[in-house]
């Protein structure tokens, strides 16, 4: 079953046949076709994956199938076939009996795919009524069944609840239960993992496979992860700026790629274990020394009698980066990474000590806290929300010198060129141009370049190359190389992306709970894993090549982390560490 | 909840306390003397002196505000130097009619306004929003006594749907309730068009489609629960200058309200009584925006208002 080639001798199982499938927007003279020719088949009990990177038309492709194109796209030419019926003929009202009932879809981002002030059990009866499939009690029945099919625990209180309330990974599966309420014979998903951790991935893939599996349900699986591809896929179509680079199925497609761009796409995705070894590295000075690192946020009181309580987001962090150096520090979503790099930059009020040349940072203020931030910077994981749209390029890189107040403008104008051309953004007309004017990639090289502006000795990049494509990944991480190399950077890279990780640290720590649990060098880490969530966590990271796939099942258990929520002036201990070899230490079960 | 309905209400009366000092400062500094207002065209100096004098009008500014302040906390908001009654006592007749007048006027205000909005959002960027966006510029920039008494003429004089004025029956509230209905939608129904729009775009709200609801079902279901929820404190705000509103059209109809009480005190300097409409008006608004806050975490489950 799981090679499904689509040929006539098996079009008595085809379920959806897209043909020719041309999208447009807008009219005349700015009429811009953005999914050009587009044909495929997808059969009963099959995945069809749509691989591409962001522009390539993948979404657009299952939205024209849905129906639910934006205003401005006119009419799409060619054919959506389902079960022979012409889909793009159909009238808005025809389309709505076959939405939900027949064809199912989930969306990229579960934080807000969810009606905010609707609660979950009144969302899914909605569809159930809509459709008419059940009333009353077994429409009830119906909808804990399903709850329960995707695996959410206590369910009845759920039902009750508002999205909010629920995490990113269970309200996943609240759509995907919904849209699973009245068994289509076809789910699109859209993305459905890209904004979760890489186990809440495993876990959400593996209930779309079971309920594939029991339903017979043809999945159109869009995405731009080639891990998820090769776990997931029968049949793949590759897209690349609304055209179809190439069909094939899933073996064909790793073992013998057709298309340049589909050759060019696997070769940029970063692989764990594929790292070239590190040169042997002499010992360098310390540039950054944190010591018991903890932040603590205080929880406001529900009631007047409530004892006081903090969130204790990091708890004594312990780790040196060296002159040269990148240390990774990896985790998921809630683990303090990202709260422990903005410790580093003085942004929030944290106890412990952060060294940053030898000079303790703690409570510092006003000029002294400014002298230490010229070497001390940071690089954010949006570009896009990086950078002050009204300000140009040259305001934006050159802000820094103005901030403390270094050269005058003509000084000023003559670093930012010099900056943006270290960057690999050399154009003349660069510096007078709009963020929006520029790619993501660009974006993060002009966030880059203004981190550098005053020639720092740390930089704290948090999930830098997170939302880009995978080929501007790598231009990205290259650059970064580059500088290291030339300025002698130490870099603090904060990351969910093992391969990522592999790919740019000497070091690696892993978080989990706001503590370090594990800490040693890249190979000591990633490839001899020692601590039960490090060896959980290397266990889900998607592999983008065949017969890899990974043990699913094990990673359905959640990995609990503590509550984080502590009376006010709980003293929490440090953990105690075992030295397994040299620089590679790990947390002692407590 | 309780911790901050209580500290809502210290808040409240924290505002009504500047709110009657301000007031009693503006009227202390007006030109115009209540004694001889009182006493006539004719009255002598030593009659005006003694009027003052009875009045208390003759002694300094902070003692007449401790003792006007005194009376409040008992309860007592003064006598009328006109009418020669109980503030209080004035008041309580004409609450019923301001009351009804208010609550009728921002049921329309509500109903047109959100009705506006939501049609506006529809079709936007089209003629037709574009006509209610001007509509709704020209019903909040104009002036009420010129609106007044434009409808009057309009509707009660030319058409004669209405009648010309007076109180008691619906048939009596319909016209001054409309009027200020139309006058305040605007600031309603450009809020809801632009919450709206903001609403449309919610991946949410694609997500309704794909289930198969109706246009119809996704706009009422989705949409506007959404949109709506910054328009419940919006109430809460707008009631002022309802209530500023309230008082021209009230006295143009010839509405035996407070409103109509306030413009005929303020006309003759009757010191208590403007002070005492003011301080029930600004009861009226504190508790509206009170109510207000309360009712927006029902509606938004996502709102704490001990977090807030």
């Amino acid at each position: 079953m799981s090679m499904t080639v689509p040929d006539s001798a098996q079009a008595g199982k085809t379920l959806l046949s897209v043909e020719n499938l041309s999208i447009e927007f807008g009219q005349g003279q700015s009429c811009k076709r953005v999914v050009d020719d587009l044909s495929f088949n997808l059969n009963r009990s099959e995945t069809l994956c749509i691989a591409g990177e962001s522009g390539s038309g993948k979404s657009l492709s299952a939205l024209a199938i849905m129906g639910l194109l934006p205003k401005m796209a006119r009419t799409p030419s060619g054919a959506i076939l389902f079960h022979n019926e012409e889909l793009l003929s159909k009238s808005e009202p025809e389309m709505q009996n076959i939405r939900a009932k027949q064809i199912g879809m989930i969306f990229q981002e579960p934080m807000t795919s969810l009606n905010p002030i609707m609660r979950i059990g009144d969302q899914m009866m909605e569809t159930l009524k809509r459709h008419r499939i059940a009333s009353g009690d077994a429409a009830w029945q119906h909808i804990r069944s399903m709850l329960d099919a995707v695996r959410i625990p206590k369910v009845s209180e759920r039902l009750r609840q508002y999205p909010h309330e629920l995490s990113g990974g269970l309200r996943q599966r609240v759509m995907i239960a919904m849209a699973m309420l009245c068994s289509p014979q076809i789910l699109i998903a859209d993305e459905p993992t890209t904004a979760l951790d890489v186990t809440i991935q495993a876990q959400i893939l593996e209930l779309i496979r079971e309920l594939q599996k029991e339903y017979q349900t043809g999945v159109l699986m869009i995405t731009h992860d080639m891990g998820v591809v090769a776990e997931m896929a029968d049949n793949v179509v590759v897209m690349n700026r609304g055209v179809m680079e190439e069909t094939a199925p899933i073996r064909t497609l790793f073992s013998n790629p057709a298309a340049a761009y589909t050759r060019q796409l696997l070769a940029a995705v970063p692989r764990l274990g594929t790292a070239p070894p590190l040169s042997e590295r002499p010992e360098r000075p310390p540039v950054l020394e944190v010591e018991n690192l903890s932040v603590r946020y205080p929880m406001r009181k529900n009631s007047l009698f409530e004892p006081p309580r903090e969130v204790h987001a990091v708890d004594h962090v312990n780790f040196v980066l060296h002159e040269g150096e990148t240390l990774g520090l990896v985790g998921e979503s809630g683990c303090g990474k990202s709260t422990t790099g903005r410790a580093l930059m003085s942004m929030l009020n944290f106890e412990g000590s952060i060294k940053v040349l030898g000079k303790d940072i703690r409570g510092l203020k006003g000029s002294a806290l400014k002298a230490i931030r010229q070497d001390i910077q940071m690089v954010f994981q949006d570009p896009f929300a990086a950078l002050n749209p009204r300000k140009t390029i040259a305001e934006l890189v050159g802000e820094p010198f103005l901030i403390h107040g270094r050269g005058n403008s003509e000084e000023r104008k003559e670093r930012v060129a010099q900056l943006l051309s270290q960057v690999g953004l050399p154009e003349a007309d660069a510096m007078t141009r709009y963020p929006h004017q520029f790619s993501g990639g660009q974006r993060q090289r002009i966030c880059i370049a203004r981190a550098l502006a005053l020639n720092p000795k740390i930089i704290v990049a948090d999930e830098p190359v997170s939302a880009l494509d995978v080929s501007v990944q790598a231009q990205v991480l290259d650059l970064m190389e580059d500088l290291q190399s030339q300025y002698n950077l130490s870099y603090l890279f904060i990351s969910h992306d093992m391969a990522v990780i592999e790919r740019l640290c000497h070091r690696v720590a892993v978080m989990f709970g706001g503590r370090i649990v594990e800490i040693g060098s890249r190979d000591q880490v990633l490839h001899n894993p020692q601590h039960p969530y490090t060896q959980h966590l290397l266990s889900a990271v998607p592999i983008p090549a065949l017969d890899s796939k990974r043990d699913f099942r094990a990673l359905l258990e959640d990995s609990k982390a503590p509550d984080p929520i502590k009376p006010k002036g709980y003293q929490s201990k440090p953990s105690q560490y075992g030295e397994i070899n040299q620089g590679h230490w790990v947390a002692l079960e407590a | 909840m309780t911790i901050y309905i209580l500290r809502r209400l210290a808040y409240a009366i924290l505002i009504l306390l500047g709110v009657s000092f301000i007031t009693y400062l503006l009227l202390y500094l007006i030109p115009a003397d209540p004694a001889r207002q009182l006493a006539g065209r004719s009255a002598t100096p030593e009659t005006i002196a003694n009027i003052r004098a009875q009045l208390g009008l003759d002694l300094p500014f902070y003692q007449q505000y401790f003792q006007y302040l005194m009376n409040l906390l008992q309860g007592d908001l003064g006598r009328s130097y006109i009418q020669r009654t109980e503030v209080s006592a004035l008041i309580g007749s004409r609450l019923s009619a301001s009351s009804q007048l208010l609550v009728w006027g921002i049921g329309f205000e509500l109903l047109i306004g959100i009705s506006l909005g939501v049609l506006a959002a529809l079709k936007r960027n089209t003629a037709l929003d574009r006509g209610l966006m001007a509509f709704s510029f020209v019903g909040v920039s104009s002036p009420h006594f010129i609106a007044s008494m434009l409808f009057l003429y309009l509707f009660a004089v030319h058409l004669e749907w209405f009648p010309l004025g007076g109180y008691g029956t619906t048939h009596h509230i319909l016209l001054p309730a409309i009027t200020l209905g139309i006058l305040g939608s605007g600031w309603y129904s450009r809020m809801v068009r632009s919450s709206m729009i903001e609403a449309l775009q919610q991946d949410f709200i694609r997500t309704a489609h794909s289930k198969g609801l109706t246009r119809v079902r996704v706009i009422f279901r989705h949409v506007l629960p959404n949109a709506i929820i910054p328009v419940i404190p919006m109430v809460g705000i707008d009631i002022g200058i309802f209530i500023g509103g309230l008082v021209v059209v009230e006295s143009v109809f010839g509405w035996p309200g407070l409103g109509q009480l306030a413009w005929q005190a303020i006309q003759r300097v009757d010191i208590p009584v403007i002070v005492g409409v003011t301080m029930v008006s600004a009861v009226v608004i504190v508790l509206a925006n009170l109510i207000a806050d309360l009712l927006v975490p029902l509606v938004d489950p996502r709102i704490n208002l001990e977090k807030s």
